[in-house]
């Protein structure tokens, strides 16, 4: 080993090396990286607003005008009453008056209740707000103004009968209105789940198993298992496991010699097939059966003689409609023109799977 | 109903190697097997070819050899393709059956859903990237790297003493460290609260993956940042995709050094279903917190009630009360083969093999049941065996063909024992949807084939 003493040109470049670890310590970090945001940048992006409403914006919308942009840009999905099942979970529903008093929504105890809407589970309002500020609409998200927000919260809020038909929200009453929550005492934090003590005491699991080894007090029943009318629910199973190796994959089709992939593989190859998915069209629209939206052979089919068809349906994707098939509007759609003439032809030619 | 016990003497199922054999192919078999018939495999192979394979059975080796043997193919005797042929290797065209699937009718739209690993294929404990389960909020994106960005402010003025950018330049600059760690969704075996819903392990707890991620620890930037841990109780993480998702995560973890801001997985960058290129990873706790696409992160001082944990991923407990921040993954395990939807071609030697894993610590032992839970032996772990990452186990197994209830149970370091289906409910009821950590139970039935039960 040399030393730092055993030579003048080895002490210099001691001295060197050490002056370069001195500047590291002495940065106390990582010099060059990382630079200062500007409020300006922090303005853009801190968004979220928290259960005490910091960070909540000023600002008003009244249920009247919640109703008119409900109508055109979310009852597509959610329904005119926030109460479809078609696209997503319902969002309104379940609550009662009562629950609005005790601020714990009964139906939550009731096994025989069939879903959990929304406004069944949301204890803060906050939450509401925040959520439709940053993700909705769901295929232009962002693009409400402070104002849509709280018009579209007041009519989602009107709609479980949380506040009245002349409702105005606004960074003023959200708190009387957080008051008025169905369930707004209806969660907890008493569970060993976060990491950490900040909601409380640290507590210990809720269930432990059994470590019991030999002759175990268990008395094994099938309890539970899929039907033979289910089988081929997920699609044949032989296709889902390896080919090789212990054991293969049990066929579950009806029809062996027709693998259901092959069919499937048809079907994604299909261009349009492709558009419709990428452009969110099948959320509301299948080919055969009416969804949220009639099906797009319906579509084809009404619209099968008209000479223009391919520029009108082109134009009616992406500008959307309103009272052609019953009470739901379709929203305009931000596709491109390409994508639109393509669904269009892809229509004029009967809608061919 | 007709068992492979009953034909003990009289024959035996071999593999087939080209196919499989359906439920009717398998009557053929045991009904030609009584019969006395020497040529029924070969006959039932041919009826369940569908996929067009030769469907020649190695049970018999007429003329005194196997024809894959003694016909030398053409791999054996010509020129194979160059190098670089593929300049990113993929599978080879046989192992295509192993794909991410989509559960039918789970959801409306593929931009909010999941899709499933095919856990019943995987080896060892790294998931391939290419098969990682997938959930996207409202569409995955391919972010370009060089226009992104990640920001650290505080909830207020004083909660950072400087709030900071960088960019992935930067961050990739930084001392990085590689951890291996499960990622599992709350909802992964959601479905089977209630009943059994969903035949093969792909769909009961596929929303479960495991990596070798790489990043830095979000520690070194909040302290580069100056974070006042005096007040700074909760971090929210926020991503850049249209949901721009947010969760609060604990500060425990982060101040542990735990939690990375993560770009590489498995040796190479994230893949963009999976956050390219920068996502939160929060070992342990369940895969919503490890936030994809990570664009902000903010110390503050009071919990954030994001929607994805006020409105979902909260926990119905029976007495209609949510439990909410429900956050770390508990003790969990489940037999990989054999499991539902599998059928077994041959009485005799089996590797029962599986995935244990723990949100608390390390999994220190694994027991397995063939007798629906009488009875359990202690089976062996793979190394290595790290914290709050996938462990493969395995038993040996010779089955003589009787039906068997097959399950696994785990135990972790923190002194969890995972627990079966009765206890569990006995507390959170039926009807959380999130954070099932139940024994699993594989019915492996006469005549092979694996189905999936519960048995209270």
């Amino acid at each position: 080993m040399f030393s730092c003493r055993s030579a003048w040109l080895l002490a210099l470049a001691c001295v060197a090396a050490d002056a370069a670890l001195a500047q590291t310590r002495a940065a106390g970090g990582y010099p060059g990286i990382g630079r200062n945001a500007t409020a300006t940048e922090i303005a853009a992006w801190d968004i979220d607003v928290r259960p005490d409403f910091k960070g909540l914006p000023a600002g008003r919308g009244t249920v009247a005008q919640g109703q008119l942009l409900w109508e055109a840009q979310c009852a597509g999905c959610h329904g005119v009453f926030g109460e479809s099942n078609e696209v997503f979970s319902p969002l309104v529903g379940g609550t009662t008056k009562k629950d609005i008093e005790t601020g714990r929504v009964a139906r939550l105890t009731d096994p025989g209740f069939p879903g959990r809407t929304t406004l069944m589970k949301l204890s803060q309002l906050s939450t509401l707000w925040d959520y439709i500020n940053r993700a909705m609409p769901w295929t232009a998200p962002k693009s409400l103004s402070v104002d849509e927000v709280y018009a579209v919260t007041a009519y989602l809020l009107h709609l479980g009968d949380i506040v009245p038909a002349n409702f105005e929200l606004s960074q003023l009453n959200m708190r009387e209105v957080q008051a008025r929550l169905p369930n707004r005492n209806g969660q907890t934090t008493e569970h060993a789940k976060w990491p950490g003590p900040e909601f409380g005491t640290r507590r210990k699991p809720d269930v432990q198993g059994s470590a019991c080894m030999v002759d175990c007090a268990v008395e094994p029943t099938l309890a539970s298992y899929l039907p033979d009318h289910a089988r081929n629910a997920h699609g044949n199973l032989a296709n889902q496991q390896r080919a090789v190796g212990a054991q293969r994959g049990a066929s579950t089709e009806p029809r062996p010699e027709q693998p259901s992939h092959q069919s499937l593989a048809a079907a994604q190859a299909t261009p349009v097939r492709d558009l419709l998915q990428k452009n969110v069209c099948l959320a509301c629209h299948q080919v055969d059966a009416k969804l949220v939206g009639p099906s797009l052979r319906a579509v084809a089919d009404r619209h099968a003689g008209r000479p223009d068809a391919r520029t009108y349906l082109a134009a009616r994707i992406k500008g959307g409609s309103v009272g052609q098939w019953g009470t739901i509007p379709m929203p305009a759609q931000a596709l491109s023109e390409a994508d639109a003439l393509a669904i269009a032809e892809w229509l004029v030619a009967g809608a061919k799977p | 109903m007709t068992t492979l016990s009953d034909r003990a003497g009289r024959g035996r199922l071999r593999p087939a190697p080209e196919s499989f054999l359906d439920a009717s192919a398998i009557a053929t078999v045991q009904a030609e097997a009584r019969g006395g018939r020497r040529d029924f495999l070969r006959r039932a192979v041919a009826a369940a070819a569908v996929t067009g394979g030769a469907g020649a059975a190695q049970a018999q080796t007429p003329g005194g050899g196997d024809p894959s043997i003694l016909n030398l193919p053409e791999h054996t005797r010509a020129l194979g393709q160059g190098v670089a042929s593929e300049g990113y290797g993929k599978p080879s065209r046989f192992e295509v059956n192993l794909q991410r699937r989509q559960s039918p009718g789970l959801t409306q739209t593929r931009q909010s859903s999941v899709s499933f690993a095919p856990l019943q294929g995987l080896f060892g404990i790294v998931t391939p990237s290419g098969l990682h389960f997938e959930r996207h909020h409202q569409g995955w994106w391919d972010i370009d790297p060089a226009q992104h960005r990640l920001m650290l402010n505080g909830s207020d003025a004083t909660m950072l003493k400087r709030p900071m950018v960088f960019t992935l330049d930067e961050l990739m600059r930084l001392p990085s460290m590689s951890r291996f760690h499960f990622i599992e969704c709350g909802a992964n075996t959601g479905m089977e609260w209630g009943n059994v819903a969903v035949p093969t392990v792909q769909y009961t707890h596929g929303m479960l993956s495991c990596s070798e991620f790489t990043g830095v620890p979000l520690i070194t930037l909040l302290e580069m940042a100056g974070a006042d841990w005096r007040r700074g109780k909760f971090v929210l993480a926020e991503g850049a995709d249209g949901s721009s998702m947010t969760r609060t995560i604990p500060v425990e973890l982060i101040r542990s050094g735990e939690v990375l801001v993560a770009y590489g997985q498995n040796g190479e960058m994230l893949r963009p279903e999976n956050g390219y290129p920068l996502r939160l990873v929060v070992p342990g706790v369940q895969g919503v917190s490890w936030v994809k696409y990570l664009r902000r992160i903010e110390l503050g001082d009071q919990p954030y009630a994001s929607k994805d944990e006020n409105v979902h991923y909260i926990d119905l407990m029976p007495d209609g009360r949510h439990r909410a921040y429900t956050s770390i993954q508990e003790v969990k395990s489940v037999i990989t083969t054999p499991s539902g939807g599998q059928v077994l071609l041959d009485r005799g030697y089996y590797s029962l093999n599986g995935l244990a894993w723990s949100g608390r610590g390390k999994v220190t032992r694994v027991d397995v049941s063939v007798d629906g839970g009488r009875n359990w032996a202690r089976a062996r772990l793979q190394t290595p065996v790290m914290d709050k990452c996938l462990t493969r186990f395995s038993l040996d197994w010779a089955w003589n063909g009787d039906p068997a209830l097959v399950m696994s149970r785990a135990s972790d370091s923190s002194g969890q024992v995972q627990p079966a289906y009765a206890p569990l409910r006995a507390v959170r009821g039926r009807r959380s949807i999130y954070h099932n950590n139940a024994i699993q139970t594989w019915l492996v039935q006469a005549g092979g084939e694996v189905k999936n039960v519960q048995l209270s």
